[in-house]
């Protein structure tokens, strides 16, 4: 599979990790995952690199995708 | 490893600021009650009637301003709500009888545990069950729904009450009940409880300290950040509390020169219904994403779901004692037995119709 986005805006805690962690189960090659406050995006990046991955992430209009390989 | 050690310094301070509160005057192993409070506070304007719980604790409004003028300055300030809202006020509802059972949040059972109180380390063992079955529905996919962007003043209403609420307090006290025995009648000064509030609401925004979301990331994810602010709070707090002379481990606290029992401060050692009390609140406070604490710190930061469960849980506190559904020193009643099961079985509805196996 190519590349997984995962919606977790407006979803209040744990579901963006939870949402990110069953994503990742599925092995494909990037992630793009769409957060829209702090507490998420800090969440969700440490639990990624926790996992192995890299982290990038791009700010826009008070939301952030999480940008994982 | 910074949040690690943010949630470490941030306990620590917790801890301490609760045994301060105590050596002010707040009742023993009591320096933070989310759920006594805010069924104080319920008391203290007239919605219940027992006299010996009445009064608006300024710990609870500093909480709520503390954690907005944080989130204010951090560029934090979110207002969002519609996720919800009206299963949250049940679950605030639940969470508050449960605590009422065990007579105390997670924030005071980790006080509790503090203070050598055993009773609160059994309700720890309740309180870890309710969370593993509520990490089974988040795993099946339990959601409550997004939430989406509010306006600023509904952001800010939760926040404005509870301004409007310090200043009948200062202002107009003849207006509001105060307790002249009983825990109610033990606190802290005003200004000193207030100060408090601020303080650990803006630390607990910061930080995010949340009682149960440490144990919950660790069932979840074996993420260790959070609960390092949850192991803090019980160490500094021990250590001030042997300190200050109020450690005393066990059940009770020995027997007096007429050979009576002391009970532990504002406890009973019914086990089965400490360990169930928890349960409901360990369950519920995942189910919202948050314990008590928690969910006034959002509030503050202008999540409207989380203060609608903050007023489930005012009205729950009101519920409690016009109903005896709540515990006291000489144990549980039966009403607040059947109330307690009956919130179990709610809140296990709730999450069975909310949890949807996500598409593959």
């Amino acid at each position: 599979m190519a590349k997984i986005t995962v919606d977790a805006r407006g979803l209040s805690c744990p579901q963006p990790v939870v949402l990110t962690m069953e994503a990742l189960k599925q092995n494909a090659e990037a992630y793009e995952i769409l957060v829209d406050n702090q507490t998420a995006l800090n969440n969700v990046s440490r639990f990624v690199k926790n996992a192995g991955k890299t982290a990038s992430v791009t700010e826009k209009d008070d939301e952030y995708i999480i940008e994982v390989k | 490893m910074k949040e690690k050690r943010n949630l470490l310094i941030g306990g620590g301070l917790v801890g301490v600021i609760a045994v301060v509160l105590v050596m002010l005057g707040n009742p023993k192993n009591m320096g933070f009650c989310i759920a006594c409070f805010i069924r104080d506070i319920a008391g203290g304007v007239g919605m219940h009637g027992a006299a010996i719980v009445q009064y608006v604790r300024p710990e609870i409004i500093g909480l709520v301003c503390g954690a907005f003028l944080m989130a204010l300055i951090k560029k934090d300030f979110a207002p969002r709500g519609g996720s919800s809202p009206l299963t949250r006020f049940v679950l605030g509802f639940g969470v508050m009888v449960g605590a009422l059972i065990f007579l105390g949040c997670p924030l005071r059972m980790a006080l509790r545990i503090a203070g050598g109180d055993l009773n609160a380390v059994v309700a720890l063992v309740g309180f870890v069950v309710g969370i593993l079955i509520g990490v089974v529905f988040l795993k099946k996919g339990f959601s409550l729904g997004r939430s989406y962007r509010q306006g600023k003043l509904e952001g800010f209403a939760i926040t404005g009450i509870n301004v409007a609420l310090l200043v009948v307090l200062v202002a107009f006290p003849t207006l509001l009940l105060f307790s002249e025995s009983g825990p109610g009648s033990m606190r802290a000064p005003i200004w000193a409880a207030l100060a408090a509030g601020l303080i650990v609401g803006a630390i607990a925004q910061r930080t995010r300290l949340c009682m149960v979301g440490g144990i919950r990331d660790v069932i979840l994810f074996k993420d260790w950040t959070l609960i390092c602010g949850f192991i803090a709070i019980i160490v500094i707090a021990a250590i001030g509390n042997i300190a200050t002379g109020n450690f005393h481990l066990g059940f009770t606290r020995g027997l007096n020169e007429a050979g009576e029992i002391i009970a532990q401060p504002v406890a009973h050692t019914e086990h089965l219904w400490n360990f169930l009390g928890m349960t409901v609140v360990g369950l519920g406070s995942v189910l919202l994403g948050g314990c008590p604490l928690r969910q006034l710190i959002l509030a503050g930061e202008g999540n409207t779901d989380s203060a609608v469960a903050v007023l489930g849980m005012f009205v729950g506190a009101a519920f409690c004692h016009n109903f005896k559904l709540a515990s006291s020193g000489a144990g549980t009643t039966p009403n607040g037995r059947i109330a307690c099961i009956l919130m179990l079985v709610v809140m296990l509805v709730i999450a069975v119709y909310n949890t949807k196996k996500s598409k593959a």
